[in-house]
């Protein structure tokens, strides 16, 4: 996506279904404040790439997003439908939040596979006992997901016998067995050796380009670039600065994302 | 050959332990004890399970009342235990009865020794369970919930599975000692092996030869045991690559 498309889809917004909304956020552990008011919304089919250094929050405002930490307060809002809280933040409707995180399905740094099952297992797990697909549905989708992200014959592996690619590669697959709406992805390629990243970097990209909505946090500056059309920077628990990535790459405007930039470049 | 047979004793001793004989009060008292280690050893395991999610994400009290329990049990020998359970149990049952307006109750010997001994199970199966659950990695359970699933299809397929290949050595210890804490039945009168042995030892005065034979068969016991649980241990670490490497 050049970076006129990408201007175009940033301001077409509107017209569009919103996939993901986010209103000042807080999160605090204990006395520890990590996140000071985030505010983010992601339209259908943008891929939003998330930045900022270690320790700025960015891994516990994507888990924020499907409760897997409780929010201090603010607000959630995935496909329109607005995450009922308690006044500290907890889910009010288990049920409800349950429903919505089948919508939203997160990729780990740390694959986290399950690892007394194989692939197959590990991929049509969600569909088959959540979802009520019928099992035999859920196999076929299942081996052509495993086909398609290069995994094809390897249906019967656990995944302790896979290469740390192969393993993320499978379970991209799984989350895109529950068909979700949107896709969490929290540093995928992080855990991987270097020559192990481009596989997985491929399937994303693949992904970003069938119009798939996704948060990517991630360290790889050059694919956020590449795959995003929207890039937000945190620092310490506040957007510092977002933008297209032309403009955020491009022409940085605030000191710390400067030196942020120059520091993994 | 016939003669030294005969000077060993072994055809006395093989009259003695015929299935007409003897042997078959052994063969019976052994069928008691496996049925009550196996009541136990379920009843330990439910306790168990109870027992580990209780102390990981329970509340206070319930959190208390379980170290008092685990500590209680585990303090206090097993024949004390026994003891206490046994008459407490009978008596309580006794005083029920009575308040309902009916007569003293015949307490059934496998169902009593399945309850003492089960409870005492329950206090290591707690432990056990519990460690193996907190040895889950993480990542297994946040995964699941991620994806939507309620907390029960969680335990049931996530937790409890990945748990298995943790929990298995220390089962199979449990399993043992079930065993052979039936033998401490024997003090409260019940006809498990132990008593049954003791019983056809002192009617023939053929001491050695009924231990040996109870010894053997609690030794049958353990190496079959061991069998299943190798099996089970196997089954338990699917998908882990052993550490001794190779096949397997
Ligand atoms: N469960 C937790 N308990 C306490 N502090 C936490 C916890 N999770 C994260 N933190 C802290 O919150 C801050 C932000 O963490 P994180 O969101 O993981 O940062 P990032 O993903 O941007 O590296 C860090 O200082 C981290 O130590
Ligand atoms: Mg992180």
């Amino acid at each position: 996506m050049d970076s006129a498309a990408a201007t175009a889809s940033a301001l077409e917004t509107d017209t569009r279904r919103e996939a993901i909304r986010v209103e000042d956020l807080h999160k605090s552990f204990g006395n520890l404040e990590v996140l000071k008011g985030v505010d983010l919304t992601a339209q259908q089919g943008d891929v939003v790439a998330i930045i900022g250094g270690s320790g700025s929050g960015k891994s516990t405002m994507l888990r924020c997003i499907n409760f897997l930490e409780t929010p201090s307060s603010g607000k959630i809002v995935i496909g329109g439908e607005e995450v009922a809280m308690r006044g500290d933040g907890s889910p009010a409707n288990q049920r409800q939040i349950e429903r919505i995180r089948t919508k939203l399905a997160m990729v780990f740094q740390q694959f986290n596979l399950w690892t007394h099952r194989t692939l197959l297992e590990n991929v049509i797990e969600v569909p088959v006992h959540v979802l009520k697909v019928p099992k035999a549905k859920a196999i076929a989708r299942a081996l052509e997901l495993l086909n398609r992200v290069g995994l094809g014959g390897k249906e019967d592996t656990y995944p302790a016998y896979l290469s740390g690619g192969q393993q993320q590669r499978a379970a991209i697959a799984r989350a895109l067995a529950v068909d979700p709406s949107a896709m969490l992805f929290d540093e995928p390629t992080s855990a991987l050796d270097p020559e192990l990243v481009g596989e997985v970097l491929t399937v994303i990209r693949d992904l970003a380009a069938e119009g798939r909505t996704m948060l990517l946090v991630t360290h790889e500056m050059k694919f956020a670039r590449e795959v995003a059309n929207h890039v937000v920077y945190l620092y310490q628990g506040r957007i510092e600065e977002q933008g297209p990535p032309a403009e955020v790459f491009g022409n940085p405007q605030s000191e710390r994302l400067k030196q942020f930039l120059s520091s993994v470049a | 050959m016939t003669g030294l047979f005969e000077l060993l004793g072994l055809g006395a001793s093989a009259e003695l332990l015929s299935l007409s004989g003897w042997g078959g009060n052994l063969l019976r008292g052994l069928a008691n004890s496996l049925q009550i280690a196996f009541g136990a050893f379920g009843l330990g395991l439910v306790i168990g399970l109870f027992g580990a999610y209780g102390k990981l994400y329970g509340g206070k009290v319930t959190r208390d009342l379980l170290a008092i329990y685990t500590t209680v049990i585990r303090a206090v020998p097993e024949l004390v235990l026994i003891l206490i359970l046994y008459y407490v149990g009978s008596d309580i049952i006794n005083k029920i009865s009575e308040a309902m307006g009916g007569g003293r109750v015949e307490i059934n010997g496998v169902a009593a020794g399945i309850w003492v001994l089960g409870v005492v199970q329950g206090a290591y199966a707690t432990e056990v369970l519990r460690g193996a659950i907190q040895a889950v990695p993480v990542g297994q359970i946040e995964a699941a919930k991620s994806y939507g699933m309620p907390a029960f299809m969680i335990m049931r397929r996530v937790t409890i599975p990945a748990m298995m290949s943790f929990a298995v050595p220390g089962l199979a210890n449990l399993w043992l000692i079930a065993t052979k804490d039936t033998a401490l039945l024997a003090v409260v009168g019940f006809n498990e092996l132990t008593l049954e042995t003791r019983q056809a030892a002192s009617s023939t005065r053929a001491y050695f030869t009924f231990f040996l034979a109870a010894g053997f068969l609690y030794l049958m016991v353990t190496l079959c045991s061991g069998a299943v649980f190798a099996r089970i241990e196997k089954w338990a670490r699917r998908g882990q690559p052993s550490l001794k490497g190779g096949t397997s």
